[in-house]
């Protein structure tokens, strides 16, 4: 393993005689950026393309679509489908939460403390990713259910009662309800947590907890003022590699949650694929991503870490 | 560990690093190459691009001539849900699709490649939109589907002459649909029951034999399931309502939309489900559900709580058909498939695999030789009092499709 503790200084280092670079040179670059900046244009640019055009569209699959600049396709979506997106911001934003305060003592416990261990911990949290999305979602309907011992306990230490009260869950029951959902999401993602957090954390030069000790810092204030500082990278990462995908995600939605708890992925999917209104789907996609991309850049801006963008 | 120090390097590797980062014109940025990438993809977006896109019209790909090789080609590729074939126990070798090879000298390609009609449709539709070729020859989807296909003038038309079994021996409840009258483009894989199943353990004394059961006991709130599907779930709401699926109109969906509505409302429904609902059944999430008998059949097998109950106002009836899409290579092989699947031999062996109603007359003998229980099994072979009470969900044009998608759609909650 290479560990990068700073970026080579390049300007202080004198500087060698150079011959002049030939032109070749200069787009050599360029040339071995050649297979990336084609996989984005197909990949990525091509179908955005087509999908804006989509939904700019209108007509049916009999009479084919055309392009009518039909921008009205846009406004009916939000009109239609605000709570919805409203519902995905507020479960991936939950869960991203709720992975942050889950993920960040465990990546800690795996830097800083579990020695020996670190490579099982780590091969743990990874360890579910053998298996597919479906499964492990699945397999959440086993634990949850209704008869099962977690609800059973939950429900007699009337922790359900409470969590009803405040509206997440309905009744005696967890399993189709928003707490089923945030859950579920919570779960999946975990991982894209944890280790962007665990690389930036384990980065950190032990020696510096010892220096902030030896300047009469508490535990607590070293954390404060050393240890998270400096994860600050991963905690930016990790948010972000947990929100994007969830406030996208349908699954969980469809498998553990109600009609009450359908998310702007379930929507687009039926919209896609049951009603088949291309154009409103496209339109909805644009909608989430635009929005997706506007709480990122305020998030990043606010953060302050200038390393990812 | 080794530390990445940067005095290890040498001062030419330092010199390479500088120009290609930060040299005049040349240099690249990530910010720069941001920017140069957004203004090609903003140019390639352009307003020409995006004109440019569209949808072709189904009806200028209509009936698209194809070539016929299946004399050349001893071959077919046929595409079929997943479970939907007889296996032996290696679990390897599909005994009927290998007794049709010895019989023909006709290699099946068998792949089971659907598990959703909407995401097949979706998966096909680009090649059919396009007049291009899907690489199929036979393909089994259910009816509304099928409907659509034949609609948008996708699928070819079958060659009676190649399927005199299939003509003769087809049930005659299956053989005027009205989106397909006299079966010219498709013929039933298997009938598919929609019943209402329940766990007795879950309903715990209570008793459910209609849908008004299910909607209106408040014992069961939350513990209710309905189908994904619309029209199963529509289609028993209508009979339960006393409307006949197969004629009903604007109004009356909407009052049995209306009547689902106010049962989700006050969280009677617990979840719409697509084949999963087999799970919260058996575990008793779902104290009731509607359901598609075939599982059910399947499901009393492992768990002695989960049976099944026919209402009195009828019970909804569909099929998964076989057609034959356009452009298909092989399409006297797959119509020879057919008909060797309505000789009542290999239908019988297929019925007593997959436990759907079997939509071939005179299988019964047959079927008793194999499994005696299967063949005394209404919902497999169904009898006349069970037959009677069956319905089927009238069809619909794309228009009224996309509507009541729509409406039904918002009901399960996008």
């Amino acid at each position: 393993m290479t560990t990068v503790t700073d970026a080579p200084p390049l300007a202080p280092t004198p500087a060698p005689k150079e011959r002049p670079p030939r032109k070749r040179g200069r787009l050599t670059p360029y040339w071995l950026l050649l297979p990336g900046i084609l996989w984005l244009l197909v990949f990525f640019a091509l179908p955005m393309v087509y999908q804006a055009s989509t939904s700019v569209q209108t007509g049916s699959l009999e009479e084919g679509y055309k392009v009518t600049w039909h921008f009205a396709t846009y406004w009916d979506a939000v009109a239609d489908y605000w709570p919805q997106f409203l519902r995905s911001i507020a479960y991936a934003g939950t869960a991203t939460i709720l992975c942050l305060l889950l993920g960040y003592p465990l990546a800690y416990l795996i830097a800083f403390r579990a020695g020996r261990w670190r490579n099982l911990i780590l091969i743990l949290v990874i360890a579910p990713f053998f298996t597919s999305f479906l499964i492990r979602t699945l397999a959440w309907k086993t634990i949850l259910a209704d008869g099962g011992p977690v609800v059973g306990a939950l429900n007699s230490l009337h922790v359900l009662d409470v969590t009803s009260w405040l509206g997440i869950t309905a009744g005696d029951r967890v399993l189709a309800t928003p707490l089923a959902v945030v859950c579920g999401l919570t779960y999946n993602f975990l991982p894209f947590m944890i280790l962007p957090l665990y690389t930036s954390l384990e980065r950190i030069d032990g020696r510096l907890h010892e220096a902030a000790g030896d300047l009469y810092a508490k535990p607590f204030t070293t954390f404060r003022r050393v240890t998270f500082p400096l994860s600050m990278p991963g905690v930016v990462s990790g948010t972000l590699l947990t929100f994007i995908p969830a406030s996208g995600d349908y699954v969980n939605a469809d498998l553990l949650g109600s009609t009450d708890t359908r998310m702007v992925g379930n929507v687009i999917q039926t919209q896609f694929l049951r009603i088949l209104d291309y154009p409103t789907a496209a339109a909805l996609s644009f909608i989430l991503m635009a929005g997706i991309l506007a709480i990122v850049t305020l998030y990043i801006r606010k953060s302050g870490t200038e390393d990812l963008v | 560990m080794e530390q990445y120090e940067p005095d290890r390097l040498s001062p030419a590797q330092l010199a390479a690093m500088r120009r290609s980062i930060g040299s005049g014109r040349a240099s690249l940025t990530r910010r720069s190459l941001l920017r140069a990438s957004t203004g090609g993809a903003l140019a390639l977006g352009g307003l020409g691009t995006l004109s440019a896109c569209g949808i072709p019209a189904a009806k200028n790909t209509a009936g698209v001539s194809s070539e016929d090789h299946s004399a050349k080609e001893k071959q077919i590729s046929f595409s079929n849900w997943t479970e939907y074939m007889d296996i032996d126990e290696s679990e390897k070798h599909h005994p009927t699709l290998d007794a049709f090879a010895k019989r023909t000298g006709i290699k099946v390609k068998y792949t089971e490649d659907i598990n959703d009609n909407v995401e097949f449709f979706g998966k096909i539709k680009p090649q059919l939109a396009a007049g291009q070729p899907t690489g199929r020859d036979l393909i089994c989807v259910t009816d509304w589907l099928a409907a659509r296909l034949i609609r948008f003038g996708w699928v070819q038309k079958l060659d009676a002459s190649n399927l005199p079994h299939a003509y003769a021996n087809l049930s005659q409840q299956f053989r005027t649909p009205d989106w397909d009258p006299g079966r010219a483009y498709s013929y039933p894989w298997t009938g598919i029951s929609t019943v209402i199943a329940y766990n007795k353990k879950a309903l715990d004394g209570e008793e459910v034999k209609s849908v008004s059961d299910m909607l209106d006991n408040p014992k069961l709130k939350g513990r209710i399931g309905f189908l994904s599907e619309m029209r199963d779930s529509i289609g028993m709401t209508l009979l339960d309502m006393g409307k006949d699926p197969g004629k009903f109109t604007d109004d009356d969906y909407d009052a049995a939309v209306a009547r689902l509505q106010k049962a989700v409302d006050k969280g009677q429904i617990r979840r719409f489900t697509g084949n999963d609902y087999t799970s919260d059944l058996t575990k008793g999430d779902f104290a009731a559900c509607i359901a598609w008998a075939g599982d059910v059949v399947q499901l009393k097998a492992d768990s002695p709580d989960v049976d099944f109950v026919i209402p009195d106002s009828g019970y909804m009836t569909s099929t998964d058909n076989l057609l034959v899409p356009n452009k298909a290579r092989h399409k006297t092989n797959a119509e020879r498939l057919i008909d060797y699947y309505y000789e009542p031999g290999p239908a019988a062996a297929l019925a007593a695999y997959i436990n759907y109603v079997c939509p071939v007359d005179g299988v019964k003998p047959e079927l008793a030789k194999i499994d005696e229980d299967a063949a005394n099994n209404p919902l497999i072979i169904p009898d006349a009092a069970m037959a009677a009470k069956s319905r089927s969900f009238r069809s619909l044009s794309s228009k009224e499709e996309t509507a009541y998608e729509e409406k039904f759609a918002k009901l399960t909650g996008a």
